[in-house]
């Protein structure tokens, strides 16, 4: 379980300072699939990239499974449980896809397994683990790829920041499929997403609505979702992928 | 284990720079401590000890196929300095890995030098794969130097890949490598290299592409740490149609300083020459990334160069 209490994030504003989160306070149980959303510049990543500790908070505190972690470093977190998909994967020279998988799973992950991550991603695995994780990638498959190695940690916290930014259509109806697969399977582990998508909002568990780096809204998804209907919280694939 | 009359240090050092744990099955030739250590020949690989000058001469049958040599040179005693020529002659329609290095360990004050010069004479539509690997251990003052110089004359499509490494211990080098082309011929050049410490690395490149169709590609990647310095000059002269491919990527750290002059010049209108160079830190995102995954900070910086270097 991650709770936030009071948590309020400034920036150095050309001297002044700039408040990008106030005062926030949520909590996500285990085995919940809750969806972040809100209009460009709410705070939908800061707040993902302080939860993984890329960011540290300017005020409060960050408790997972009741431990404050709140002063741990990103690879601390990332031993208790934490993970993070980036919205823009990172590219690597001469790291190859299942090095990547390994260095995600912690272990000397066979072929055979890697492969079933891949495959959970809509990758071919003997076109892509051998490769490496280069700039001869395209967009969509270091987003596949990146999802891979969350699919290979199976940390009981995943947090995915736009995990539909800068993908194709093809690709986003297979991302739909993929969390809809993540959902099901969820156990006692819980997903942050980060999205305006609908239909990844569709799929939640509960929705948090941020604005202006406050929660305006939270809710279960039939409650909260249809409000959102027709605002930049909640676009259709089309109108986000034109 | 080698049954030779070596010791362990030199057979460490074997081990680092020519993968080898026990006695090659092909041609091989032991160099140690400015000695012959031992020598092996086949039916179509001979060699033989240069008159006047230190070094051999290596004498490869035409249609030679799926054989090796292996020429390592151990320098495990202090105050030795050397300059070793090895002349490979290698006749039409062959396929042969050739595998040289040369270790130093250095444990006394005085310097310790080993500068090969290796001249490669390749016969037509022959396929040569040269690795060689420098290596450098001992905490003695006297600095590990090598000087490697690498010349390669190439017949009508002749086909040679170069795998050069240097990843530790070697306190200065100065590396020289020309090459020749003629029609179809094609060369291929893989270099890694890693600096730490105050160590200093030059590598210069002159390729001649003389021959109708020819083709050159030198890859070189390199890491500068501590306050490391290193200089990559490759310059790719197209005389015909042709096509060369020059690229040097680094990654500097802590004080390191890196010097990239990639260099084209083309004397016919049908050469197409490229080159590219690249020198930057390691991004910030992709030490995040690893650490997300687990990774210490240390551990990331670790696997992106091995990574980087492989």
């Amino acid at each position: 379980m991650l709770e936030l209490k009071n948590l309020s994030f400034s920036v150095d504003d050309g001297g002044s300072q700039k408040e990008i989160l106030h005062d926030l306070n949520l909590s996500v149980d285990n085995g919940k699939f809750v969806v972040i959303t809100g209009p460009n510049g709410s705070g939908k990543s800061t707040l993902a990239r302080i939860i993984m500790g890329i960011e540290k908070p300017t005020k409060g505190q960050i408790l997972f499974d009741g431990q404050d972690i709140t002063e741990l470093g990103i690879t601390e977190r990332a031993k208790r449980g934490i993970s993070f998909a980036f919205q823009q994967p990172v590219r690597f020279k001469g790291i190859r896809v299942i090095d990547l998988l390994r260095l995600a799973s912690g272990k000397q992950l066979g072929i055979s397994e890697a492969c079933d991550y891949l495959s959970e991603v809509g990758l071919c695995a003997r076109d892509y683990i051998d490769r490496e994780v280069n700039s001869s990638l395209s967009g969509g498959e270091l987003k596949r790829i990146e999802i891979a190695t969350l699919l290979a940690r199976q940390t009981k916290l995943s947090v995915f920041d736009e995990p539909e930014a800068g993908i194709d259509l093809w690709s986003f109806q297979n991302l739909i499929r993929i969390f809809e697969n993540m959902r099901r399977e969820i156990k006692d582990s819980s997903i942050i997403i980060i999205s305006h998508q609908e239909r990844i909002l569709n799929i939640a568990d509960e929705i948090i609505l941020l604005a202006n780096g406050t929660i305006k809204q939270t809710g279960a998804a039939d409650e909260v979702l249809p409000s959102l209907i027709g605002t930049t919280a909640a676009v259709d694939a089309c109108e986000k992928l034109k | 284990m080698i049954d030779l009359n070596i010791d362990s240090i030199g057979q460490k050092i074997l081990a680092e720079v020519a993968d080898l744990h026990e006695i090659p099955s092909g041609a091989y030739n032991f160099r140690v401590n400015s000695q012959l250590a031992g020598r092996h020949t086949t039916d179509n690989i001979d060699i033989m000890t240069k008159d006047g000058l230190p070094g051999i001469d290596i004498f490869i049958k035409p249609g030679t196929k799926n054989e090796s040599v292996h020429i390592p040179v151990v320098v495990s005693a202090s105050g030795i300095k050397e300059t070793v020529y090895n002349d490979f002659f290698i006749g039409d329609d062959c396929d042969v890995v050739i595998v040289a290095g040369c270790g130093i360990d250095n444990c006394g004050e005085h310097d310790a030098q080993h500068d090969g010069v290796h001249r490669f004479y390749i016969g037509k539509n022959s396929h040569i794969k040269y690795v060689e690997k420098h290596y450098g251990s001992g905490d003695g003052s006297g600095k590990r130097i090598l000087n490697p110089v690498t010349e390669v004359y190439m017949e009508e499509n002749s086909f040679m890949e170069m795998e050069m490494e240097q990843i530790k211990g070697v306190d200065s080098t100065e590396r020289s490598t020309i090459a020749e082309l003629k029609e179809g011929a094609k060369l291929a050049v893989k270099e890694r290299l890693m600096t730490h410490g105050v160590q200093s690395a030059k590598s210069e490149y002159m390729v001649t592409l003389n021959g109708s169709g020819s083709t050159a590609d030198v890859v070189s990647r390199s890491v500068a740490r501590d306050s490391s310095s290193q200089t990559f000059n490759a310059r790719i002269t197209g005389n015909a149609p042709c096509s060369g491919h020059t690229e040097c990527d680094s990654i500097i750290m802590d004080n390191g300083k890196i010097l990239a002059i990639p260099s084209l010049e083309a004397n016919d209108v049908d050469a197409m020459l490229f080159h590219e160079a690249a020198i930057g830190k390691i991004a910030g995102d992709q030490l995040i990334k690893l650490m997300s995954l687990g990774l210490t900070e240390a551990e990331a910086e670790e696997q992106i160069i091995s990574g980087f270097l492989r």
